[in-house]
């Protein structure tokens, strides 16, 4: 642990650790983070920060007699002093440790496209400054909620994180990712009623908090009427944020090795994975793309760790366009190069982005909404968990707006309920699937904010209890 | 046995960062200003069928700097440890303040804390854990695992290891200035039955909860190590069992609740509840908010008069309990449900102040350098009964009823009214008598109806101290570690939900 170096650069420190590295392999990860935040709450600012940070990580390999080991270990703000000490702990580590399962030869430059292209580029950066357009509107939003009785809360965060790769084997891979998200929700001043918007942005230019207070005011307007609905099955519209919650937690569900454990929902009985079912009879899509556009993410693997859907051995490997479901057959799952070995299965590492679409999808939300005779109008999840890994069972809570749609109209707001659904069972019951559009998960977005994603409509939507909270 | 903060985080130069930054804050004209350094230390590793699946090793560094300027906060951290990045991390603060004024209405104002001085405090540990060889960590789990894996109903085995030493240096313009240590470990091993033929598998989980002590938990004396022996002999059996046990029937049921589950209910309908920056609604758009409203302080009937809560951040290896505060506030406990009525909530300085609550009860907490503090959750707990019955007493009071033991899934609404848990296991009540393990059970309540239908606290001899390391809150994220201690419980009339017929059409 040092105390002057944040003037070295990332590369320079990179490059000293691996030509110190005596053990058979070594790959190292340098992050440099910077990261700007608003935090509001009842119309007034309550929390803020500017936050940089910097994090090496040096994974080295030692092979022997019963396979290859591995030693991890990660520091923050690492000078090229401390960089020794750093590799030598990690080479300490490895020695000291058992072989690891997902051994597997390290990445080669060859295998990498993108190899080296921007190396040298100083890591991209944030500042409060992103903020310097919106502050004002947000400030003037404030004004005017606070004169038509409804009260704001939210968070506006913005992060550039910039990732250097090296390995011994002479990959080179440098990534920024800049990540940001704007989220609001509204409540009458008696706080009785309550509506949420929330938008997944790169740079923030194409945030107007006007618009979303305004939509905020819409939402809020359907709620002047209240209905209260007793708990049961109903016909309900999931918005691309809700679809997304239950999406994006299947999506960590759909782990390969896990499923070939025999204890996922993605396991087949009598051993092996669901690999080629059919899971829906329409014509569904589930896909990533580390190009999709507005929604690019990682081109490679970085892992800093091993686990079930991520192995240090694969650190820079393409990610490419991965169909996880096609035509409503199950095509691939979460793979590290060791679990594709076992499963026979093609390697499809993890994304970081999620898209879901219909072949059939003719229509977005408002016009789902113009065709329901009467049904259910949800806003966003919250609290999913799982119940049951067997069948994927999840419970949650609808939140911020509930309502009642009759003849193709908005005509009053429903009490929230708690549900309880599998995202794999309902993907076999679809009554309809809109057109997917950028969105972002109320719950899991602070996580995975790149997803893309349709409404759905279910017929039969299990709606186990209800809940008080509004 | 005391130890000594580690000398590698007590050589950093933290006072000359303190003066280097108080001083600049001072004179650009804040009101408060204080400095943090911390130094965290987190390893975990996992295993997979006795063998070792991945390792993490990490160490956090940074400083941050909090302003209050012209009645609204300023914050901002970096990762270097100079008197001049010191300097300009303290201008950046007061910068980030100046931006924020015009959004801010209300006028940040801190409740009085006395200043402490130069004090120290170090949690109670016997071995760190970061000086046990990883080899020596790797084998016992791997030891253990195939301890289980020697059962033929043990599919597969998980065993996990994750272990913390967080230090903190604190300094205000008061006057405290503290430096302390705290030291942490959760050890799990689960194991998974599958049944080939018909796909069908389940899994059980030890019920060792996580700690505020160190390897001792693992390796140490009886007295300091949880009682591994004889959960993991017990183990296959109960998985055995579970895997063959008959599927709930749904409906109501009087409920005997194990401290290794009612723990996380105590934490999600109670801990979460009673925080009160959710009452007045700062989590709105992310936590929630809370159905235990600022007005019905002293008065909401929050369950039956046989419960009393209390908040605490001084409990002996307690998760959450600390010399002081990320504000300077001594740690203390204080009652939060006296008799079934709501009579405190967990504070720090700005909320006592704007609500004339006195001093703060001492509940900021930042999880990192580069994270603002926030109100965070004191060791919120259940007290036994003086005298009060044992678990084997509360279960023959129930003639038609489930035992459960061990958390597993939970989900709370927004506003902590309505939740559902299951748990590693059920036992069917008959007259009086465990009758055999449930399969597909989960509970569900309204909080004030479920702790309105608690009829009796065990006594002291059923107390147990449970906790999580991951409780989540704020934006932008952060996770704390906080224990909740109970006895056992007896609740009439719950309802229980089959949740293979939940998920059916």
């Amino acid at each position: 642990m040092s105390t002057v170096q944040t003037e070295v650069k990332a590369q320079e420190v990179v490059e000293r650790a691996l030509a110190l590295s005596e053990t058979d392999g070594c790959v190292v990860i340098a992050q440099e983070t910077s990261d700007a935040n608003l935090r509001w709450a009842a119309n007034t600012l309550t929390t803020n920060g500017v936050m940089r940070g910097r994090q090496l990580t040096v994974i080295a390999t030692v092979g022997g007699a019963e396979g290859t080991a591995t030693g991890v270990v990660g520091r923050s703000n690492v000078g090229l002093d401390d960089v020794e000490a750093l590799v030598r702990s990690a080479e300490k580590a490895a020695r000291e440790s058992r072989s690891a399962e997902d051994a597997k030869p390290l990445v080669e430059p060859g295998d990498v496209p993108v190899s080296g292209v921007g190396w040298d580029d100083a890591p991209a950066e944030t500042s409060i400054g992103v903020f310097s357009s919106m502050a004002p509107a947000l400030g003037e939003v404030f004004v005017r909620a606070r004169a038509e009785g409804r009260e704001l809360f939210g968070f506006a965060e913005h992060q550039m994180s910039t990732l250097y790769l090296g390995t011994s084997t002479g990959v080179r891979v440098r990534h920024a990712q800049p990540t940001g998200r704007i989220e609001v929700t509204g409540k009458t001043s008696d706080w009785s009623r309550s509506s949420w918007v929330g938008q997944g942005t790169r740079d923030f230019s194409d945030v107007d908090v006007t618009q979303v207070d305004a939509e905020l005011a819409r939402r809020l307007g359907w709620a002047a009427r209240r209905v209260d609905l007793e708990a049961g099955r109903y016909e309900t519209l999931l918005p691309p944020s809700a679809v997304a919650d239950l999406l994006v937690y299947l999506y960590w569900t759909a782990v390969a090795r896990e499923a070939d454990d025999g204890r996922t929902v993605f396991s087949r009985p009598g051993g092996g994975t669901r690999v080629g079912e059919r899971l829906a009879d329409a014509p569904l899509r589930i896909w990533s793309d580390p190009q999709a556009p507005g929604l690019e993410c990682d081109p490679v693997v970085f892992a800093t760790s091993s686990a079930a859907s991520q192995s240090v051995f694969d650190n820079g490997m393409p990610i490419g366009e991965t169909d996880w479901l096609a035509d409503g057959e199950l095509k691939a799952l979460i793979q590290t190069r060791h679990s594709a070995d076992m499963t026979g299965l093609a390697f499809t590492p993890g994304v970081d982005n999620l898209l879901m679409s219909s072949g059939d999808a003719s229509r977005g939300l408002d016009d789902m909404v113009a065709g329901t005779e009467r049904g259910l109008l949800l806003t966003c999840l919250w609290y999913v968990r799982e119940v049951e890994p067997q069948n994927l069972l999840l419970t949650g809570l609808t939140r911020d707006g509930v309502y009642l749609v009759e003849g193709g109209e908005v005509v009053a707001e429903v009490n929230n309920f708690r549900f309880n659904e599998s995202p794999v069972d309902l993907l076999g019951r679809l009554a309809e699937v809109g057109l997917h559009e950028r969105t972002l998960a109320r719950e899991f977005g602070d996580y995975f904010t790149r997803t893309s994603m349709p409404a759905w409509r279910v017929a039969d939507f299990n709606m186990s209890s209800v809940s008080q909270a509004s | 046995m005391t130890a000594e903060i580690d000398a590698a985080f007590t050589d950093l130069p933290l006072r000359r960062l303190a003066d280097a930054a108080l001083t600049r804050a001072r004179a650009l004209g804040a009101e408060h200003a204080d400095l943090r350094v911390e130094r965290i230390r987190d390893q975990s590793m996992s295993l997979r069928d006795a063998r070792l699946d991945g390792t993490s090793d990490r160490e956090d560094v940074g400083l941050a700097v909090r302003v209050v300027h012209d009645g609204t906060w300023g914050f901002a951290s970096d990762v270097a440890l100079t008197p001049e990045a010191a300097v300009r991390i303290a201008e950046r603060a007061v910068e980030v303040a100046k931006v924020s004024r015009p959004l801010s209405t209300e006028r940040v104002v801190l409740a009085d804390e006395p200043a402490h001085g130069d004090v120290t405090y170090v949690s109670a540990y016997e071995v760190d854990p970061f000086t046990v060889p990883d080899g020596d960590k790797v084998s016992v789990l791997a030891d253990w695992s195939a301890t289980l894996l020697a059962h033929d109903v043990v599919a597969h085995a998980e065993a996990g290891a994750h272990m913390v030493m967080e230090n903190k240096f604190y300094a205000d313009l008061a006057g405290t200035t503290t430096t302390q240590q705290r030291v942490r470990v959760n050890v799990q091993l689960e194991a998974v039955g599958v049944d080939k033929e018909s796909g069908r598998f389940d899994t059980m989980r030890t019920l060792a909860p996580p700690v505020g002590r160190g390897w001792e938990h693992v390796t140490g004396s009886a007295d300091s190590a949880w009682d591994w022996a004889t959960e993991l002999d017990e183990l296959p059996g109960h998985l055995a069992d579970k895997l063959r046990a008959p599927s709930v029937e749904s409906g109501t049921y009087d409920l005997v609740i194990d401290p290794s589950n009612l723990f996380l209910t105590i934490h999600e309908s109670i801990g979460h509840a009673t925080e009160l920056d959710r009452a007045l609604g700062y989590e709105a758009n992310y936590a929630g908010t809370s159905f235990a409203t600022f007005d019905q302080l002293g008065s909401l009937a929050y369950g039956s008069p046989v419960m009393n809560v209390t908040g605490d951040r001084t409990t002996q290896h307690g998760l959450a309990s600390i010399g002081y505060d990320d504000e300077g506030v001594a740690g203390q406990q204080w009652d939060i449900v006296k008799e079934g009525v709501l009579v405190g909530y967990q504070l720090d300085r700005a909320m006592a102040r704007l609500k004339d609550l006195g001093r703060s009860n001492g509940c900021a907490f930042a999880d990192s350098p580069g994270h603002v503090p926030m109100q965070r959750m004191a060791n919120v707990s259940l007290q036994p009964a003086e005298g009060g019955p044992s678990t084997e007493e509360l279960i023959s009071r129930v003639d038609n009823g489930i035992y459960i033991v061990g958390d597993k899934s939970w989900s709370i609404d927004m506003q902590r009214y309505n939740f559902q848990f299951t748990g590693q296991r059920f036992f069917r009540i008959e007259n009086g008598r465990l009758a055999g393990q449930l399969r597909d059970v989960a509970y569900q309540a309204t909080t004030t109806d479920f702790w309105g239908s608690l009829e009796a606290v065990g006594g002291p001899q059923t107390f147990v101290l449970g906790g999580a390391f991951n409780c989540g809150k704020g934006q932008p994220g952060q996770v704390a570690a906080v224990s909740h201690g109970c006895p056992s419980t007896l609740f009439r009339g719950v309802r229980i939900l089959n949740t293979q017929a939940e998920a059916g059409r």
